[in-house]
């Protein structure tokens, strides 16, 4: 069975999922299921004091899907870090999708606190999952830093726009050993697909789920997707020519 | 005694222990992380940690996020 291996654990399914912005809890339910999903990212914030008694962990299933607890919104490896201990000390995992951002604007990745983040997190005993730029330097050093997946982006997140820079991803897998998950960008299935068959190892989405108009069709749409990507990756596609070849022989042709 | 709890003032019984402001919140330990004065306290020591007049706690539980 094909699996995909991150640090000491194994998962079934090569997409990961997200837990924000979906219409209701209902709907993340059924999406969740529907995406094939074992890995879910959620994030960590203050307990809301005047509804302290709801609580997202009441809505997944924890025998089905294992958290992968993320840092968004830090701005500083300071404020990771301290987010990446509370989580593991809420959740008792060593997992961390450790991100540190650099502005408001791209959500793009502070890199020299993201790798200083990362450095103290892997000595504390994380099994850290950065999200990164689609810069294979960065991946790299990232990889040297001891993070058990290097998560470039596809875009900016939330943006939809797709795989901007294959050629960025194709080097990251030339150079980098440890798994590549596309993280962030992805719009619909056919950006899935298109990651999948560059021969990264694995995505993970939300925004392209949770806001989608059907979002339970829609994390089918993507499970499909990261399958058939992985298996046209496998299969090994033809090369790419200018010009014909026939499909049907050219022996026995009436005359 | 007054504490900042989530960064709002709240009046808490002298020698309060975490547990029990937990306990007045309706908040289970489970899936939760507590720090005091920016020191995460382990579960199993809510019931023994007090709280002392202006500490700093955050309670901190898993919200959707990508």
């Amino acid at each position: 069975m094909d699996t995909v291996k991150i640090g000491k654990y194994v998962f079934k399914s090569r997409l990961m999922v997200g837990t924000g912005k979906y219409p209701s809890n209902e709907i993340m339910v059924k999406a969740l299921e529907a995406s094939g999903a074992d890995l879910v990212t959620v994030a960590v914030r203050r307990v809301n004091l005047d509804r302290s008694k709801e609580s997202l962990l009441d809505h997944i299933d924890l025998k089905k899907y294992r958290l992968l607890p993320n840092t968004a919104a830090c701005y500083t490896a300071d404020d990771a870090i301290r987010t990446a201990r509370l989580a593991r000390e809420a959740l008792d995992t060593d997992l961390i999708k450790l991100e540190v951002i650099g502005d408001e604007k791209t959500l793009f990745p502070d890199n020299e606190a993201l790798l200083e983040a990362a450095k103290v997190l892997v000595k504390e005993g994380f099994t850290v999952m950065p999200y990164s730029n689609d810069d294979p330097i960065m991946a790299k050093k990232l990889e040297d830093a001891g993070c058990a997946a290097v998560m470039p982006l596809a875009a900016p997140i939330g943006s939809g726009l797709g795989i901007r820079n294959p050629y960025n991803i194709r080097i990251i897998l030339e150079t980098v050993k440890v798994p590549i998950i596309v993280d962030a960008g992805v719009g619909t299935a056919s950006d899935a697909a298109i990651a999948m068959e560059l021969g990264c190892d694995g995505l993970l989405m939300n925004t392209a789920i949770a806001s989608a108009k059907d979002p339970v069709a829609m994390a089918r749409a993507m499970n499909l997707a990261t399958e058939a990507g992985r298996l046209a990756f496998t299969s090994g596609r033809i090369p790419r020519k200018l010009y014909a070849t026939a499909s049907s022989p050219l022996s026995g042709l009436i005359e | 005694m007054k504490i900042k709890l989530n960064g709002e003032i709240k009046e808490l019984p002298d020698g309060a222990t975490i547990e029990a402001l937990l306990e007045s919140l309706s908040i289970k330990a489970q899936g939760i992380a507590v720090e005091v004065n920016r020191e995460i306290v382990p579960k199993r020591l809510f019931g023994a940690s007090t709280l002392n007049e202006g500490d700093a706690v955050e309670i901190v539980r898993m919200v959707g996020g990508g």
